[in-house]
């Protein structure tokens, strides 16, 4: 993948390191997260009026620790246990003609039925992953209602999506993006913004 | 017609010449091959780089007329041949109706007399309409000039048969050329049986269907006293076979196609380094199949030591139609005329396994020996002062790569399309007329009119 | 879940069979339909993936359970589907298969699922077919979906494929389900037994890692694997072998013969059985059984290929 595109989705490669870089700048350090998804937490439970019928939704594959994290944090607040899972989208994604990530398996372990679902990824960009999940959601079940809550918005929506609950907002440019690094995955937390190499720009 | 051939390499094996001389050809004979002669008159060609040898011989082809004529005729068959060097060449009578009586001879004869210079010997059934039940009439084929009599793409699979045949062929002393093939181990196979066979999942024959019937042929030669030639032969132990009975003294002699020696089974799976490419090319299916490498082996160590006399091509057209099936569907055969002399080049000459005298004899007075008898004619596979002139001039390094669709036969049916070969076929004489000139057919001269 | 990363794509563009198919290609298509497991286990089965994708199932043998297998795999994952069987019209008039595929071509296709009795035709079938081609079982060459359909269930049972022993017993020379298990098993690092009478079993397939057993017995024991071949009656007819009862008392899968084997070994059977001959009937419902997983699996590994094969690239590129 040499050429410049504008990425539908934010993670070109699903994620893997072999994407030529420019400059990498740190937006958001771990003390960063960990105030934001706190805060985050906090909306869920006011917004929901408590967590009744609550459960989150992390999408494949950086949306599920986040989801995990925030169900944590819920339980703690109103001292309750609120459940968690990890939605694959791949067989619902739009571009499917051109790009095949690699299909994992979802795991929801609970029926969708009925609830309060807040749905969780790390980016909000286009808006065409949630517009995914929430596809894959209904033939999973009925859910009362779905929210939406990333860590960052980074603007550019070609879909009439917004996120309910929104960590940070983060003004980019299409050939710029968001590399949300986690402690699950990476090893540690932090958020950059990644620029493509010199003489790439567009 | 008067040509002098200057500057070549003259190759004659039976008369051991091996150096630079000039011909000369007039009214359809070789005038003299000595140097530096009176040419007056004469065309010239300049053959530096070239070889000069007899016109080839091959002994085993199908050219499918009568009966079988959108595969092949006797006027595409012999041009093909000509292209390919070939002068004087024997035909099989498996064809519809088959050649099992005099007439059909003659027709055979005929055609090809129409057809150019090109010399077309065909051979007979030995049984009748190739149905193996009766002894067809051998006498009269012998009269109307059969080169010799044979069961090819039929082999007689009664023993009895095949002796009476033998003891009557005895008569008329023309060879009996056998198929070797054991029909109760072949049923529905394919290609050869081995480990490509077993991986690839396709019915397969052993090698002992070919072997049984060498043995017994042989035996049942030894027997009757009959001339014995064992066509298209392809494994190591009927080449050892033909070894231990020649040694024996008995009147056995074989041949060897250019595919059984430069191509192996792995062809079939598309996996020969010779041969890379799709698996299942019904152009690597033939009967008998190609072999294992150590095959390989034993029929190149034949052709070196005399075990096998000459190289044939069983030239054997199929359309594309017919060869556009599945593998198993596919009837068996592949073309040979026009890339006999490249591949043999290739694979015997260049490689260091013979010379290229001892190619040129395999090709020329090699599979004349086989068939010599009053039906076969004099002098054919030699070069001598008022012999008829029918000369093979060839490049034996050219390079270059075959293209299907640019042969002459009138099918395509060849494994070595896009293959790499060395040595082209330049200028051919037949009866003293230049058929083939510059690689490709001379108009006039190659069509039989009178020039 | 498995943190794989990376792309998603086959190397090959058709599967014809699995003796040249790599080990990333094996694995990524049995990691794909442990995802698509999750599907079937849902009361919705149904994902919009190859909404518009025409797939054409042409069989020339006949099959039900690969041929509904396919089928349902297709339809889950919302393609439309066109069934072409044996003794349909054009192919009882002697179409050729060159012919009937550029046919289903010019109707538009986007996958070509083919069984036919000639080992090869789906070679042929891929050269005209201008889109990806599978092969559903061609002669006795391969049946690439059930040799991965095996594996997979192999891998759900022990948790991997290398190292295991897999014994196949039964008419090796004329099984397709054979071959393919054994390029895939071998690729993936399994040690493999094949046992049967000799009359049934290549000698040439005795190489690295494989062995030949004539004695059944010797070939169960401690295998981790026991894989049960039809046996048919057309080969005992056609004198490779004096009887089924005999070949039952020599090489039947019975209770006590299972003994041999590993405590934790599981049989396998490609079906359809001839319970009491190569198998018999309380092994085959027994505890050790994992034929039933054979059949779910089928479908799972079925929509993996088509997911696998047909994504990723445009139809365009393969009109040749």
């Amino acid at each position: 993948m040499t050429d410049r595109e504008p990425f539908s989705s934010n993670m070109p490669n699903d994620g893997a390191p072999a994407l030529v870089e420019g400059e990498r700048q740190a937006v958001m350090d771990s003390a960063d997260m960990r105030r934001a998804l706190t805060r985050i937490a906090h909306e869920i439970v006011e917004r929901n009026r408590g967590v009744a019928n609550l459960c989150l939704v992390g999408i494949l594959r950086k949306g599920v620790p986040l989801a995990h994290r925030l169900s944590r944090l819920v339980s703690q607040i109103e001292n309750t246990p609120v459940p968690a899972g990890g939605l694959d989208v791949s067989l619902y994604r739009d571009d499917y003609a051109t790009r095949q990530p690699r299909l994992h398996r979802s795991e929801i372990p609970f029926d969708v039925s009925g609830k309060r679902l807040v749905l969780v990824d790390e980016v909000l960009y286009t808006g065409r992953t949630v517009r995914a999940a929430m596809d894959a959601l209904m033939d999973l079940g009925r859910p009362a209602s779905i929210q939406l809550a990333v860590l960052v918005d980074r603007g550019h929506r070609e879909l009439p999506l917004r996120a309910d609950y929104v960590g940070k907002n983060l003004p980019t440019s299409r050939n710029e993006w968001v590399d949300v690094r986690l402690q699950e995955i990476e090893g540690e937390d932090r958020v950059f913004i990644v620029k493509p190499p010199p003489g790439e720009e567009r | 017609m008067r040509w002098l051939l200057k500057g070549g390499r003259l190759i004659v094996p039976s008369r051991g010449i091996d150096e630079a001389r000039d011909l000369l050809i007039e009214d359809g004979v070789i005038r003299s091959l000595s140097f530096g002669d009176d040419a007056s008159g004469a065309s010239t060609l300049d053959l530096s780089g070239l070889v000069v040898a007899p016109g080839f011989i091959d002994i085993h082809t199908h050219l499918r007329e009568p009966g079988f004529e959108h595969k092949e005729t006797i006027a595409t068959g012999v041009q093909s041949a000509a292209a390919g060097g070939f002068t004087t060449i024997c035909c099989m009578p498996n064809t519809n109706p088959a050649i099992d009586n005099g007439p059909l001879v003659e027709f055979v004869r005929r055609r090809a007399e129409e057809a150019g210079p090109v010399r077309v010997l065909p051979m007979g059934s030995v049984t009748r309409g190739m149905g193996q039940d009766e002894m067809a009439d051998l006498g009269e084929m012998a009269e109307a000039g059969a080169s010799a009599f044979t069961d090819d793409a039929f082999p007689i699979q009664s023993s009895r048969m095949m002796r009476l045949a033998m003891r009557y062929a005895t008569t008329f002393d023309l060879p009996v050329v056998t198929h070797c093939e054991d029909k109760s181990l072949t049923i529905g196979a394919s290609m050869n049986e081995g480990y490509v066979s077993a991986a690839i999942g396709i019915r397969a024959m052993p090698r002992t269907a070919e072997e049984i019937h060498v043995a017994r042929n042989i035996l049942l030669a030894e027997e009757t006293g009959c001339r014995l030639h064992i066509a298209h032969i392809s494994t190591r132990r009927s080449v050892e076979m033909v070894r231990r009975a020649r040694a024996h003294g008995i009147r056995v002699t074989a041949e060897a196609c250019p595919h059984h020696f430069s191509l192996t089974d792995s062809a079939v799976a598309g996996e020969d380094a010779e041969h890379p490419g799709r698996a299942y090319d019904t152009n690597t299916k033939m009967n008998p199949p190609l072999r294992t490498p150590d095959d390989v082996a034993a029929v190149v160590e034949g052709l070196q030591d005399g075990t096998i006399s000459c190289i044939a091509t069983d030239h054997a057209p199929h359309s594309i139609e017919e060869k556009g099936v599945e593998f198993d569907l596919a009837p068996f055969g592949i073309i040979g005329f026009e890339t006999a002399l490249a591949v043999s080049l290739t694979y015997l000459v260049r490689p260091g396994w013979i010379s290229l005298p001892d190619l040129v004899k395999l090709m020329t007075s090699g599979a004349a020996g086989v068939l010599a008898s009053p039906n076969f004619p004099m002098g054919a596979g030699e070069l001598s002062e008022g012999g008829r002139a029918d000369v093979t001039i060839f490049d034996p390094a050219a390079e270059w790569i075959v293209e299907p669709s640019r042969l002459l036969s009138k099918s395509k049916n060849t494994p070595y399309g896009g293959h790499r070969l060395f040595g082209r076929v330049r200028h051919v004489f037949a009866g003293g007329r230049l058929i083939v000139r510059d690689g490709h057919p001379n108009g006039a001269e190659a069509r039989g009119e009178k020039g | 879940m498995s943190a794989s990363i990376g792309t998603g794509t086959l190397e090959s563009t058709h599967l014809l069979g699995l003796r040249h198919t790599s080990a990333a290609d094996i694995q990524l298509i049995l990691d794909t339909a442990e995802g698509m497991q999750e599907i079937l286990s849902r009361q919705i089965k149904k994902a919009p993936t190859l909404r518009g994708r025409s797939v054409v199932t042409l069989f020339y043998e006949p099959s039900t359970r690969t041929r509904t297998s396919f089928e349902m795999a297709a339809k889950i994952l919302s393609a439309d589907t066109t069934s072409i069987a044996a003794g349909s019209s054009s192919i009882v008039k002697g179409e050729t298969l060159m012919d009937t595929v550029l046919t289903l071509r010019s109707m538009t296709m986007d996958a070509l699922i083919i069984r036919h009795s000639q080992t090869g035709a789906p070679a042929l079938a891929a050269q005209f077919a201008g889109c990806p081609v599978i092969n559903a079982g061609d002669g006795f060459n391969e049946h690439p979906t059930q040799g991965l359909l095996d594996l997979l269930t192999i891998r759900q049972r022990f948790g991997r494929v290398q190292g295991l022993t897999v014994t196949i017993v039964g008419d090796i020379q004329h099984s397709r389900v054979a071959r393919s298990n054994l390029w895939a098993l071998r690729r993936l690092g399994a040690v493999v037994r094949l046992a049967g009478p000799p009359t049934l079993i290549p000698p040439e397939m005795e190489c690295d890692g494989v062995t030949l057993h004539y004695q059944v017995d010797e070939a169960l024991e401690g295998a981790d694997v026991v894989m049960a071949l039809r046996i048919q009656k057309e080969r005992q007819e056609s004198g490779l072998f004096p009887s089924l009862r005999e070949y039952h008392r020599l090489y039947g899968i019975s209770a006590e013969r299972m003994l041999l084997a590993s405590p934790r070994a599981i049989v396998l059977h490609p079906g359809p059985m001839n319970r009491g001959v190569e198998i018999d009937p309380d092994v085959a419902d027994g505890p050790q059984s994992a034929i039933t997983d054979q059949v779910t699996n089928g479908v799972a590994v079925r929509m993996a290929l088509l997911y696998l094969i047909l994504g990723g690239k445009s139809s365009d590129a393969l009109a040749a």
